[in-house]
């Protein structure tokens, strides 16, 4: 792969924020451990054990690919409500309904009953995000500086990925430090990982809502993470997800090989100088039925980096926190590792992105964001790159 | 208060200024000359609408579950026709035959003509099978400019065709000739109904129907191309061929679990209409000198004698492609190209060595649209234009000769007008 121009304008930023901002508006370590995400949420309401909140977001999108737009327009991409209960001491609900572009795609996202034993040890079941990366479970738009998800988090790592399963997760602490873990069994991604309309492999389309109601081959998916914070440096994790997509049974009968797909990623975020930093890469293998090979890849693999830097704090109206942050995204994902057996070269089917970034936060829970994203697409054959940029404002907030 | 509302006035502005320079920050279309897509200029509206609509379809990802297969090559139109230009040989089709004292044999008890090489799960993939003689590789050709070639009335085939090279200058170019059958009545039939000519199109020769595109002219027309590019390249049935593909050593008439047809008449008809209505490639470098010049030797060491510069459209239903010249720099007739490119098989009443000359309009941009390489001929055999030359034998064999004889220099010239194309 060639150096990715991104680096360099990351580094650019860098320095120059660096060089001309004052330490006060260095960006505070995130002490927050990935696996609690979930519940790191504001709860706007309670009602006995009960508590609701959400957020909803949404944003104007404006793009040209080699000369052609399809114009302006906006959308309201989401609206979630959770709902929270502390049942007892030791169980404790969450739940998430995710209303996308309105009512046109209306999911379960969570909703899973915790029983903790210890701080060691607790057991998870229900409709869980199984900890595949650091998006997954940490997925609120409000959180995010960036209108858009990174694609390692869409296109190889499914998120949001909601599977039906249960298993365990614990955190152990040290010093400065924090060991969390998780594992679960869930019924796993389907078919569309192959059957799909997007023509190429893709992981994404393996997820089912009718997995929610039972595995296609009776075979679960493992899932685990394993992540270690530091409450000032921030947290790297390794995670893992495997399992097999394809129906390979039928009453009871052998009729397909059975296909795996395993993803592993290694995500990391915190704090370098004044900089807020979180990167995510990760792999995916895919068994291809021997016919479909090539045009379906059987290796994936993309990563991110976002670079942020609080570079104003100003007073506006009665937000004593508010601040301005600048940054910068820069993203590959390869959808086909493979090489033609026809020419002997390698498969191209990539993508590329940079995305600079101004988001404006007059509270933690609410961002106003203007992006601009520049994407650069070479096809299958490798054949003369495609470029597509423009502009998205968006916002989103807690409630 | 005021002052706080007056301090956020300048991020407004520079939002508002942003928004206004989106254009200044995309990218600008490529120029027309360095890609093949697009819709011919000077279409109504409404044309153009179903111009995208066919362009949307061509460019469709067949699933699994949308009627891909059971057995295929390529999952879009568009993976063979990169930006309408020439595919990658990773989607290259196969096809044999085998040769019998009663003519050519398809095979098709065994799978034939076309091999495909893809299979969905549970399905096996094609090979050739055993006692196939003649097996030929066709890599995806261009599909810009269709519709004008499309509209060429077939008496001007019949005119240019020259079986007895009757006027002497060594190329004997011969109409593809088809027997009837139910899906070449039915094709000429329905593009027939459109057309403000109809007796200009499916004119029999021999009691026999024309045919006009294909490596060796198998389908008459644009209908027949695209309804059997659905069938046999994707696997996807449509009303003319309501029956999937399966492959014969798996099991009788084993199908996908898709209704057929997989595709809608009114979805063929936009791809066919787009397909007819896409434009001709731009020429880059045309007033260069020695482009000119090798325009000049082009027609001198005889190669437009099949590579014909120059074609007519008839009257077509489509105002912009009716009656018009234009530049093709193809007869649309077969010739036959001598052992070199004899692969043992062969079409309708083609021999094994004959084949339909080749379009060369935007041969020139050909390396855009395969990965950065060509692959040139029939079969992508040719890495480069002079290597496509050296390929021409048969009634191509004397211009090959003569342009070994040209200097370096003049080789050169009429290698730069080739790229000119």
């Amino acid at each position: 792969m060639n150096r990715p121009g991104w680096a360099a304008a990351v580094a650019v930023l860098m320095a120059g924020a660096s060089g001309s901002h004052p330490t006060q508006l260095a960006a505070q370590a995130d002490t927050t451990i990935a696996q609690e995400g979930l519940y790191n949420r504001p709860f706007i309401a309670s009602l006995g054990q009960t508590s609701i909140g959400g957020y909803v977001e949404g944003n104007t999108n404006y793009f040209r690919e080699e000369g052609v737009s399809d114009g302006f327009s906006m959308e309201l991409r989401r609206f979630n409500i959770f709902l929270f209960s502390s049942v007892s001491q030791r169980v404790r609900f969450l739940s998430e309904l995710e209303f996308e572009h309105g009512t046109e795609e209306i999911a379960l996202e969570t909703a899973q009953v915790d029983f903790r034993v210890g701080a060691g040890l607790s057991f998870r079941v229900g409709v869980i995000l199984p900890p595949l990366g650091y998006l997954n479970q940490n997925h609120d738009s409000p959180q995010w500086d960036f209108v858009e998800r990174p694609l390692v988090s869409t296109d190889i790592i499914p998120s949001t990925l909601s599977e039906v399963g249960g298993g365990v997760y614990g955190r152990f602490f040290r010093g400065p430090f924090t060991l969390s873990y998780d594992a679960y069994l869930t019924n796993g991604l389907q078919d569309g990982v192959i059957d799909n309309d997007v023509g190429r492999t893709d992981i994404a389309s393996g997820k089912s809502e009718e997995a929610f109601g039972e595995d296609n081959n009776g075979s679960p998916a493992l899932s685990g993470r394993v992540g270690i914070h530091h409450r000032v440096w921030g947290e790297l994790g390794i995670s893992y997800y495997g399992g097999s997509y394809n129906a390979f049974r039928l009453e009871g009968e052998e009729i397909d090989d059975r296909r795996r797909v395993s993803i592993t990623a290694l995500d990391f975020g915190g704090a370098l100088g004044p900089a807020r930093v979180r990167g995510e890469v990760a792999f995916a293998s895919i068994d291809v039925p021997s016919g479909m090979v090539e045009v379906f890849g059987d290796g994936q693999w993309a990563g991110h980096l976002d670079v942020l830097l609080p570079a104003w704090r100003p007073r506006f109206f009665e937000y004593a926190d508010a601040v301005v942050l600048v940054g910068v995204r820069g993203e590959f994902v390869d959808y086909n590792t493979g090489t033609f057996s026809s020419t002997g070269k390698r498969i191209y089917d990539e993508i590329r992105a940079v995305v600079p970034t101004v988001s404006f936060r007059p509270t933690p829970g609410t961002v106003l964001r203007l992006n601009y994203r520049y994407h650069w697409t070479r096809d299958f054959a490798g054949n003369p790159t495609s470029r597509l940029a423009g502009f998205q404002l968006g916002f989103a907030t807690y409630f | 208060m005021r002052a706080r509302v007056a301090a956020l006035a300048p991020s407004v502005l520079v939002l508002m200024s942003g928004i206004a320079g989106c254009e200044l920050l995309t990218p600008d279309a490529p120029e027309s000359n360095q890609v093949l897509d697009g819709p011919v200029e000077g279409m109504t509206p409404g044309q153009v609408r179903l111009h995208i609509l066919g362009d949307e379809e061509f460019a469709r990802r067949f699933a699994i579950s949308d009627g891909l297969g059971p057995i295929f090559v390529a999952t879009s139109c568009e993976q063979c026709h990169v930006g309408d230009g020439k595919g990658h040989p990773s989607f290259n089709l196969q096809r044999f035959g085998r040769s019998t004292p009663d003519g050519f044999d398809p095979m098709a008890r065994f799978g034939g003509a076309q091999l495909q090489n893809r299979a969905i799960p549970g399905h096996e993939a094609e090979s050739v099978p055993v006692g196939a003689t003649g097996l030929s590789t066709f890599t995806p050709p261009a599909v810009t400019g269709l519709g004008y070639l499309d509209e060429v009335d077939d008496a001007t085939l019949v005119a240019l065709a020259d079986p007895d090279d009757r006027n002497g200058d060594g190329i004997s170019g011969r109409l593809q000739l088809h027997e009837p059958s139910e899906i070449i009545r039915t094709v000429l039939d329905l593009e027939g109904q459109s057309r403000p000519d109809p007796e200009a199109h499916g004119t029999m020769v021999e009691g026999k129907y024309i045919g006009r595109f294909g490596k060796k002219a198998l389908t008459v027309n644009l209908l027949h191309q695209t309804v059997g590019a659905y069938h046999e390249d994707m696997g996807v049935t449509s009303d003319l061929l309501p029956e999937d593909l399966f492959n014969h050593r798996q099991g009788g008439r084993t199908s996908d679990d898709v209704p057929d047809p997989e595709v809608g008449s009114s979805t063929v008809a936009n791809v066919v209409f787009y397909l007819k209505t896409l434009r001709v490639p731009e020429r880059r470098n045309q007033d260069d000198p020695a482009v000119v010049a090798g325009e000049q030797l082009f027609e001198t060491i005889g190669c437009a004698a099949c590579h014909l510069p120059t074609l007519r459209t008839g009257r077509s239903e489509v105002s912009v492609l009716s009656e018009v010249e234009f530049h093709p720099y193809t007869d649309l007739l077969l010739h036959d190209m001598g052992p070199e490119l004899d692969d043992g098989y062969t079409e309708g009443h083609a021999l094994t060595s004959e084949w339909r000359t080749p379009p060369l309009w935007g041969i020139g941009l050909q390396q855009d649209f395969q990965g950065g390489d060509v692959f040139l001929l029939h079969d992508g055999r040719a890495r480069s234009l002079r290597q496509a030359i050296e390929f021409h034998g048969g009634e191509g064999a004397a211009s090959r000769a003569a342009f070994r004889a040209l200097s370096n220099d003049l080789q050169a010239q009429l290698l730069r007008f080739l790229e000119s194309l």
